[in-house]
């Protein structure tokens, strides 16, 4: 399965970025291999509004099966949960990398609910 | 004709002046409180309401067993109202402006009319005026599309009853404020004369202004604060139409949902040479 | 770190005029006008800016003429009546288009463009009381929350940055989209309201909208002399509601003295309304659960 971490940097070193719709990038990860590809988020930082949605169809257009990020806000949530795509918190601070071994490690906890409250605009 | 009383600072009293002028205008009268997300003007005319409707929107409706996941909805929307996600059709029906893109664009029909509540819009009477407003859904965002749909109620009453128009606009100069007050035929800008009021009054004055309609002032609570405005409505040549001078029985006679025009004379006298000159304003004809 | 947002739904109730004085008693803040529609804080805190920034947001149609055949197409197809006539054939009402981009991708002679709308400025600058970031949209420009939800964020960042302890914000009136792009994730929603059918009308249409949006609320009254009753009528709906009520502020010419002098109250006075005003800034810190400045 592919993962998506969203990341500040651009590789599996990066820092996780603790949010979803503005978070700096995506890190698109092969569960098995361990091979990663960047994609930017730009969409998601420089829309006006709906960031969390252009930024879940950003991974969503990637294929991933997961998401992992720190914060997810309502609409985000919605449209990932649509897609059928599972999103787990990181918490605190780490690298990529770290958080892909605590996924498949099955320390990650699935989120049930958006942990945001919802921003318009 | 229509006059529409707006301002760009909240709080220097279009209401109360909305109210008064509906109260003394003579001759067949409708008001209109256009400010959908906090009307006041009921409060002060009391209606007899007769009617009420909802008023809805047209958002799209998903049937995605005909979708084909082609995205023309999801590439076309400038909301983000509606996305293909993954092999999902989604939509966000509270960002949907309600532009009918996605539905005309559908390869599919996969789409349908559904709807949005915006709110409420009432009708009735209040003494010799008609009354007509409209009330936003708490939780709704946007203002324009019900008071779109409220200026649709409007023309249906005046082509019953024709009459004049005196709109209760809401405050500020962004897309509220100037769809209240676009189709007038003559702006009254009310300010209060401190640096605040005259600070919105220019910028009323510059968002109004491409509208091409005639505007004028009113000065409320005139003589708590400074001279700015009275230095601005005369270096611009905005006519001052009218000033209420600061009196706490205004206020109080506000505070009680009085209607000032009728608690006080000397108010009343005010409103009769208000009314006069705001309908010169709107025909056009000079009132120096 | 906590965010205050200062609002009233009704207008003109004092929020402004409260924020100021706020800006003055609180320490080691980022102040943030959201009123970006009208703004009036940076009449009280003048500002000078540091930074100023151009605002695009959302896009709008304009017909090419040269392109044009006149077909009719977009007229009949914009829900906006935005489709008029001009000497050249159709154009296009800035102030009616909604950026919907429906005429632009039917158009069959691909005749209308579709630049990004240029809103308005936002500014981060420096004041007597710390930093300000703050907005002004352009004249008739929509105001759908983007601008707000943009200076909260920076607002946020800079805070972060330079390690302050609380961002309080100056809210617009009514219960739109500027207020709910204010309101969303903020921590405490402080409402001014006045004792007078309109302000009570609308105090309870903004505690109900933080109710949606699950924000914590508390109220003032001001220019609470001016009908008692009415006053102790609000009184009543507070404690029926929960919302905390911080303080009943009397109708004071200071306030208006203060502002033509281009004070905030608390500088232009120590006792009467401005002492009243510090007392409920005590309030607001415990409820924000800030500690009180040294």
């Amino acid at each position: 399965m592919k993962l998506a971490v969203s990341v500040q940097g651009k590789d599996l070193n990066a820092q996780v970025d603790p949010r979803f719709g503005r978070a700096a990038g995506f890190l698109i990860v092969d569960e098995e291999s361990l091979e990663s590809s960047y994609l930017d988020n730009s969409a998601g930082i420089n829309a006006s509004h709906g960031a969390g949605i252009q930024a879940a169809r950003t991974v969503a257009d990637a294929g991933v099966g997961a998401v992992i990020t720190g914060n997810c806000g309502p609409k985000a949530f919605q449209a990932l949960q649509a897609a059928g795509i599972k999103i787990y918190t990181f918490e605190g601070q780490g690298s990529a990398a770290e958080a892909v071994k605590k996924f498949k490690a099955g320390q990650l906890t699935q989120t049930g609910g958006p942990s945001r409250p919802g921003h318009w605009g | 004709m229509v006059i529409a009383v707006a301002s760009g600072k909240g709080g220097t009293g279009k209401t109360t002046v909305a109210a008064s002028l509906a109260s003394v205008w003579g001759g067949p009268i409708t008001a209109v409180d256009l400010d959908v997300e906090e009307p006041n003007l009921h409060l002060f005319l009391k209606p007899v309401i007769s009617g009420r409707a909802t008023a809805e929107m047209e958002v799209p409706l998903a049937d995605e067993s005909r979708c084909n996941l082609c995205r023309a909805c999801s590439d076309l929307c400038q909301f983000k109202a509606i996305s293909v996600m993954g092999d999902v059709l989604l939509t966000f029906p509270e960002m949907c402006h309600g532009c009918g893109g996605c539905l005309a664009v559908c390869p599919e029909k996969a789409l349908s009319p559904g709807v949005r509540e915006l709110g409420e819009i009432s009708w009735g009477r209040a003494d010799r005026a008609g009354f007509l407003m409209g009330r936003l859904r708490v939780g709704e965002a946007m203002s324009p599309p019900l008071m779109r749909a409220v200026k649709v109620r409007l023309a249906e009453i005046q082509a019953r009853e024709p009459g004049d128009v005196i709109i209760d606009a809401p405050p500020g100069v962004s897309c509220p404020a100037v769809n209240a007050v676009m189709d007038s035929d003559a702006i009254l800008l009310v300010t209060e004369p401190t640096p605040f009021g005259f600070y919105d009054l220019k910028l009323a004055r510059e968002a109004f202004e491409p509208l091409g309609r005639p505007m004028g002032v009113v000065v409320n609570r005139a003589g708590l604060g400074d001279r700015s405005v009275h230095d601005y409505c005369q270096e611009s040549g905005l006519p001052i139409l009218a000033e209420i001078g600061f009196d706490r029985r205004v206020a109080e006679a506000y505070s009680k949902g009085l209607i000032v025009a009728e608690a006080l004379p000397e108010v009343r006298q005010t409103f009769l040479e208000l009314a006069d000159r705001a309908r010169g304003l709107a025909q056009g004809t000079a009132d120096a | 770190m906590p965010e205050i947002l200062v609002i009233s739904g009704k207008g003109g109730t004092g929020k402004t005029t409260l924020t100021g004085a706020f800006a003055h008693l609180a320490s080691n803040k980022v102040v943030c006008d959201l009123d970006v529609d009208a703004p009036d804080l940076h009449l009280l805190l003048k500002p000078e800016p540091e930074s100023v920034t151009e605002f695009y947001s959302g896009s709008e149609a304009v017909i090419v003429p040269e392109r044009c055949d006149d077909c009719g197409l977009c007229a009949e197809m914009c829900r906006y009546g935005a489709v008029g006539r001009g000497p050249e054939g159709p154009v296009i009402d800035p102030l009616k288009c909604e950026g919907c981009k429906v005429c632009v991708h039917f158009c069959p002679a691909q005749a209308i463009d579709f630049p990004e709308r240029h809103c308005g400025q936002w500014f981060i600058s420096r004041t007597r009381f710390g930093p300000l970031v703050h907005a002004q949209l352009f004249p008739g420009q929509e105001n759908s929350g983007r601008l707000v939800t943009l200076l909260r964020q920076k607002a946020r960042e800079m805070a972060e940055r330079d390690g302050r302890e609380l961002i309080l914000c100056d809210g617009a009136p009514g219960i739109g989209c500027p207020v709910i792009s204010s309101l969303t994730g903020t921590d405490l929603a402080v409402v001014v309201t006045e004792p007078t059918p309109s302000g009570r009308h609308d105090l309870e249409r903004v505690v109900d909208l933080c109710a949606h949006f699950r924000i914590r609320a508390a109220v003032i009254i001001n220019k609470y002399d001016l009908n008692p009753e009415a006053a102790a009528g609000i009184e009543a709906y507070c404690r029926a509601n929960g919302l905390d009520l911080l303080a009943r502020l009397p109708h004071d010419p200071a306030a208006t003295e203060a502002m033509v002098r281009g004070l905030v109250v608390t500088e232009y006075q120590t006792d009467g309304l401005a002492g009243l005003i510090r007392r409920a800034w005590a309030g607001i810190e415990a409820l924000a659960g800030l500690k009180r400045a040294a």
